[in-house]
């Protein structure tokens, strides 16, 4: 064939209507995915008297804003109710510091936990620490309805249920695998020659830990922090049964929100939105490592 | 050098750095499994005050139906049904994700302007909590009232000139093979008429669960295929190439059975996320009517936390257990194997 002499063809030639329809394909995706976002801020940016359902697809009305009381350009009402809740609800205000409170110190206690079992599991393996790590590894994919009942009974006994320093120590315990596993995979990409040169060296465990292993953390530090920070955020059925009224992080929050505003829609939207948020930041923000965190999540680092 | 005994107490001393989180796990993971376990066969049937003496399999087989005072039991009629709804919504929920996944990859795959923006843009619902996606999704779902007009998605088909898609999505029929058709009699013919009959159904809520936990991981899956291509030389591509295989024939046999391992990856990550589904259904309005929505992490949160029937909850707890195990355990056993070997 003539085509087979000639060079293979240019990866960029846009002409080609495969070309068109692939981007097209795309961007219908990309309508798709964007669909739930847009329906999110189209509604929450309305006022209550502007949702109806027959006209949800709709955009808020701009600049001419007579019954808002928080106006500039868009109406903000919504986002006021969400963030100050009401007498039977709190509002997302509190549920932030809440979800913070929540996160923060269980992100960064888990991550230092799980860069030191990674450490010890791949570089000082002690006698059936190959039999040892897939048994840890299972309670990553436990149901925790399987061990809730223990759970709650547990930390009344401990006197931090409905507390979030419980929420703390059972984000802790419960990302003890995923944290292990991430760096595990992590460090054994660092040669054991290194460690062992250390040694010879005079180095010990310590040393050989501050010294080698924790200047080339910093890549896994990252996607284990932001993998963390993700999920404990986003979660949901700890916070729900842990956490108690004044407590509730944004996830709880918001679907008290759902179920107490149910006709008010806009402030239900709004509060959606505060809630992705945080999240959302991190990922536009950090989005490379984001998906590496993801990858390493697949078990083969 | 150092000597034996030297690495033997720096082992040691690893050891005891590792032990505090060994034993956590053994607690809060192991133990805990005991405990629930223990409860689902005592005599804590209701009420928030314990009860550890042993009671028998009463709550396995009120949830089972077994005998015929279970068997028309709400109890059995819920489990039954909410096991239904998961296996179902997981079969929906694996397919949807891998085909579309691996299609998004593909097409990303071919040297495509803006990659990156399509590549984040799919795979941002991942960093959204499911409480947020369920409730975006309910109210796309909405049914409205059809005389005042369409409403959410289905106003969008009717825009899109598809206005003859416009289910009641939060109708509360299951569909199924009806036993008197030509399919049914012919499942019965072969000894599996059992497959014709709403036990295997489908409801539309599970249909709008399935669609709400595909936008959010299918764009996880279509970066794992990715990473997957990305891994594959465009040599060996290339070789086919001159060799004359089509475009189709290098996925059919090149490309797909060597993207193997991660699709493996995503069955179990997406399988174990889809088993115990809770959030989600909880975002998006509850079991509603005749438990057409109904899941068993559901089902064990209100037994156990809403009724205060704690036998009946642990039970459904261990069962939730071990059908996430019967995918789990293979797994890690084959990953572990395949790890010694390398």
């Amino acid at each position: 064939m003539a085509t087979q002499t000639a060079p293979p063809p240019k990866p960029r030639s846009p002409f080609r209507w495969t070309r068109w329809l692939i981007y097209a394909i795309l961007l219908a995706s990309t309508a798709f995915y964007l669909l739930p976002v847009y329906l999110i801020l189209l509604t929450s940016f309305k006022q209550y008297t502007d949702i109806d359902l027959y006209r949800m697809w709709q955009p808020p009305p701009l600049f001419n804003l007579p019954d808002c009381t928080n106006a500039f350009i868009f109406c903000f009402d919504s986002f006021y109710e969400a963030w100050f809740g009401s007498p039977a609800v709190i509002g997302m205000g509190q549920a932030f510091i809440n979800s913070v409170i929540t996160t923060v110190p269980s992100t960064v206690i888990s991550t230092l936990l799980g860069s030191l079992n990674g450490y010890i599991l791949s570089k000082w393996k002690f006698k059936y620490a190959d039999v040892v790590f897939p048994l840890v590894l299972f309670g990553m994919f436990i149901p925790y309805q399987s061990i809730l009942i223990p759970l709650t009974l547990t930390l009344r006994a401990m006197g931090l249920y409905a507390s979030l320093a419980g929420l703390n120590f059972v984000h802790i315990v419960y990302s003890i695998p995923i944290a292990a596993l991430i760096f595990r995979n992590y460090y054994a990409t660092i040669p054991n020659e290194m460690v062992e040169a250390a040694r010879i060296d005079g180095g010990n465990i310590f040393s050989i830990y501050r010294h080698i292993i924790l200047p080339l953390s910093p890549p896994a530090i990252v996607v284990v922090l932001i993998w963390q920070f993700t999920n404990i955020w986003n979660d949901f059925i700890f916070a729900v049964t842990i956490a108690q009224n004044q407590n509730q992080p944004m996830t709880v929050a918001l679907n008290n929100i759902a179920g107490s505003f149910t006709v008010q829609w806009n402030v239900q939207m709004a509060a959606a939105f505060l809630t992705a948020l945080p999240t959302l930041l991190v990922y536009i923000v950090l989005g490379r490592y984001f998906l590496r965190g993801l990858l390493a999540g697949s078990l083969k680092g | 050098m150092t000597t034996t005994w030297e690495k033997n107490w720096e082992k040691i001393v690893g050891f005891l750095f590792i032990l505090p989180s060994l034993i956590a796990i053994s607690v809060f993971v192991y133990g805990f499994i005991g405990w629930t376990s223990w409860v689902s066969v005592s005599n804590w049937t209701r009420g928030a005050a314990p009860n550890y003496t042993y009671g028998g399999f009463d709550a396995y087989a009120r949830l089972m139906g077994v005998g015929e005072r279970y068997a028309a039991g709400i109890d059995a009629r819920r489990f039954s049904s909410s096991l239904r709804n998961v296996i179902g919504f997981t079969l929906l929920f694996l397919v949807s994700c891998i085909l579309i996944g691996f299609f998004l990859a593909a097409l990303l795959d071919r040297h495509i302007v803006g990659e990156g923006f399509f590549r984040s843009l799919f795979l941002f619902p991942m960093a959204i909590s499911f409480i947020v996606t369920g409730l975006a999704w309910r109210w796309l779902f909405t049914p409205g009232d059809p005389n005042l007009g369409t409403v959410g998605v289905n106003r969008i088909f009717e825009n899109l000139g598809l206005g003859f898609i416009r289910p009641n999505w939060a109708s509360d029929v299951v569909y199924h093979i009806p036993a008197n058709s030509g399919l049914g009699e012919l499942l019965n013919g072969v000894g599996l008429g059992w497959l014709a009959s709403p036990s295997f159904g489908l409801s539309l809520g599970v249909i709008t669960l399935t669609i709400a936990a595909m936008w959010q991981l299918s764009g996880y899956t279509m970066a794992l295929y990715l990473a997957g291509l990305r891994g594959i030389s465009d040599d060996l591509r290339e070789a086919a190439r001159v060799d004359g295989a089509s475009e189709w024939q290098i996925y059919r046999y090149i490309i797909i059975p060597l993207l193997k391992p991660v699709t493996l990856s995503v069955v179990v990550i997406l399988a174990h996320i889809s088993l115990k589904i809770y959030d989600l259904v909880v975002a998006m309005g509850g079991v509603g009517q005749g438990f057409v929505k109904d899941v068993p992490a559901y089902n064990m949160w209100e037994t156990t936390f809403e009724q205060a029937r704690f036998s009946a909850g642990a039970a459904i707890g261990v069962i939730l257990l071990i059908l996430i195990s019967l995918l789990i355990v293979p797994y890690l056993t084959i990953s572990m194997r395949q790890q010694e070997e390398r």
